[in-house]
């Protein structure tokens, strides 16, 4: 990529995620390229089943057993695809941290919310008990949960969906990582609460200077925060640059469509546009471009030949034959 | 929780009553009596026998006569053997059963459940297929078959262990019945382990705690072990009773002189005070290991509150 004005703490080289199944090779991240400069917000957006989550797994190399890694993923100068689980354990949460999409089920029910946090620190800092209690109640306060101190001796149960979010985070901020890998972390959550969760976010990622990848299917909040999107369709890119470029002058019939997608307050009743179809299944592909079947402006070509992923203009790519001309009327 | 425990015992009471009344019961109207046998008694033996025990009285005075003796804590004397209470009875083989049934507890629970974990982190492994066959294995034998090949193999063929009876419980005495009554138990005490296991390594807040970096050793013994013993606990309760009350297997083949015989040669010889008591041994046990598991969920399961 060419937009390197700080220095990128991650590279992402050709990442591809395939998956061994009954049914035959399941490839769900197809050459995946992309990097992230420190403190800079990258968001991935992308229907159900387009490869963000497995992304994120491949990354934090939390990938189901059945899961097959090629490429690279350069952190720190060193490539975190390869490194054992021992290594990668001094990675975890240490430097790269994740917040996962469902609050409700992430937190272990059975072990108190503070001894689930002071684990981490007392792990990975070293620290004494009394100062890993410490260290996890201004994190609490960091993450503006109420009354912290009382809550570290509760038990997941006793916490709403979005105070659980507050306590995946706090937990995955603890040791202050230089980059944060949040996976929907909004999508189970009630619309005020999403909102506060990511001004929560934006206020943190000023404070502590966190790179975070943001993974989501709601592009509002990638309006909100993202500095770079990325957006995914069965495995692939089909769009990357800068929020602004992407979002306001997208050039990919995909990205064109997801923004239509959206539900405006003054629409007057008219029916909501949608793209037509539904994703394709990853173990049968359409021949040529995979978005070809449910895109307006396929021809021929777009049947026949996959497009590649080039840069048409400096620091924004896309992977399209028939690009579009669309203006967002903002 | 004091409460929970008050309410438990309280349950108890009309639980054991019916327990009671219906074994009582049962036990008079099925056929045949304590004082039947080929030889057939003299009249006036029989008279006085029947006097002895209250037989001559109405049905309805012999239910209250024993429920009036139970509330004493006496069970009567045996029909049978009939220079012995029914207490002393139990006292006598209650214990030999309950040591065979707390080493062969101890045993399935250790070995159930470590081999459930392995077998559930090596999934679809060879050591993984090797227990679950050996647990298949464990259930189908039957310990009537399982015995007397203790017997042949430690016995007969090489001579390393008496073949049978007690002995006070030297170890020599204990180790074929707690392999005759353990095998079953561990194979289905992995088998829960190892299911209860692999779901839960594939829980959301499993992969939480690898995303934090922790060891696996600590994921496992910190995080998982605990939410998959649930499903272990809810079966030992009953398990538990099933075990230290013995078995009829065990000591036919090892002569031990447990409680296990004592219920079939009651109900073979219509003894029916030794049925009863050892019906309200089981059932007072029953519910006494029940109320213990539901107060160790609590210990287990933050979430529930007694």
């Amino acid at each position: 990529m060419t937009t390197m004005k700080k220095e990128n703490i991650l590279e992402v080289d050709n990442l591809r995620v395939n998956f061994k199944t009954p049914d035959g090779l399941v490839t769900a991240v197809n050459d995946l390229t992309f990097d992230l400069a420190q403190g800079e917000t990258l968001g991935i957006v992308g229907e159900s089943g387009s490869g963000k989550s497995q992304t994120a797994f491949a990354l934090m190399g939390l990938l189901a057993g059945n899961g097959v890694i090629e490429g690279e993923a350069r952190f720190e100068d060193q490539n975190i695809l390869t490194l054992d689980e021992k290594a990668m354990n001094h990675i975890r949460s240490e430097k790269i941290a994740m917040i996962f999409q469902d609050p409700m089920t992430s937190l272990n029910p059975y072990m108190k919310v503070g001894k689930q946090l002071m684990e981490v620190l007392l792990l990975h800092k070293g620290m004494s008990k009394a100062d890993a209690f410490e260290a996890s109640v201004k994190m609490l306060d960091a993450v503006k949960m109420p009354e912290a101190r009382k809550r570290m001796n509760m038990y997941p149960h006793e916490f709403s969906g979005g105070m659980r979010q507050r306590v995946m985070i706090a937990m995955a901020l603890l040791c202050q990582p230089k980059l944060l890998i949040a996976d929907e972390p909004t999508t189970a959550l009630d619309v005020t609460v999403q909102a506060q969760i990511l001004t929560l976010l934006n206020e943190l990622k000023a404070d502590f200077n966190t790179s975070i990848i943001m993974i989501t299917h709601d592009l509002g909040v990638v309006a909100g925060l993202c500095d770079k999107v990325l957006v995914m369709y069965a495995g692939r890119t089909m769009e990357y640059g800068q929020t602004e470029d992407v979002f306001y002058r997208p050039t990919h019939p995909y990205t064109k469509g997801l923004l239509e997608a959206i539900p405006r307050l003054d629409g007057d009743g008219e029916a909501l546009a949608t793209i037509a179809g539904n994703p394709p299944n990853l173990l049968n592909l359409p021949a040529g471009c995979p978005f070809q079947e449910r895109c307006l402006y396929a021809e021929d070509r777009c049947r026949k030949e996959a497009p590649v992923l080039e840069e048409y203009q400096p620091g924004k790519l896309r992977a399209c034959h028939k690009p579009v001309n669309w203006e967002v009327a903002s | 929780m004091f409460r929970f425990i008050v309410k438990r015992l309280l349950e108890a009471i009309p639980t054991l009553w019916a327990l009671v009344t219906l074994s009582f019961f049962l036990m008079r109207f099925s056929p045949g009596s304590p004082f039947t046998s080929e030889r057939g008694i003299p009249p006036a033996v029989l008279a006085n026998l029947q006097a002895k025990y209250h037989m001559n009285e109405p049905l309805m005075n012999q239910y209250f006569h024993y429920l009036w003796d139970l509330l004493h804590g006496n069970l009567g004397y045996s029909f049978r053997f009939s220079d012995y209470t029914i207490n002393q009875l139990i006292a006598q083989s209650f214990p030999i059963s309950a040591e065979i049934g707390f080493w062969s507890f101890l045993v399935a629970i250790s070995l159930g459940v470590l081999c459930g974990v392995f077998a559930a982190l090596r999934q679809n492994s060879l050591l993984d297929y090797g227990v679950m066959t050996f647990a298949n294995i464990g259930m189908v034998l039957p310990n009537f078959v399982i015995a007397p090949l203790c017997i042949l193999f430690f016995s007969i063929k090489h001579h390393w262990l008496p073949a049978g009876g007690w002995n006070g419980g030297a170890w020599q005495y204990l180790i074929m019945p707690v392999i005759a009554m353990s095998t079953s138990y561990i194979a289905q005490i992995a088998r829960i382990t190892r299911g209860s296991m692999i779901e839960t390594m594939h829980s959301n807040f499993i992969r939480t705690a690898r995303a934090k970096g922790l060891p696996k050793a600590r994921i496992i013994i910190r995080h998982a072990l605990r939410p998959a013993m649930l499903p272990v606990v809810s079966y030992l309760g009953p398990a538990f009773v099933g075990i230290v009350t013995g078995s009829v297997v065990v000591d036919q083949f090892f002569g031990t002189g447990g409680i296990g015989q004592n219920f079939v040669n009651g109900a073979l010889n219509r003894d029916y005070s030794l049925v009863m008591g050892v019906t309200i041994l089981i059932g007072t046990l029953t519910i006494l290991f029940n109320a213990i598991v539901d107060i160790l969920y609590v210990f287990i399961d933050p979430k529930i509150r007694l």
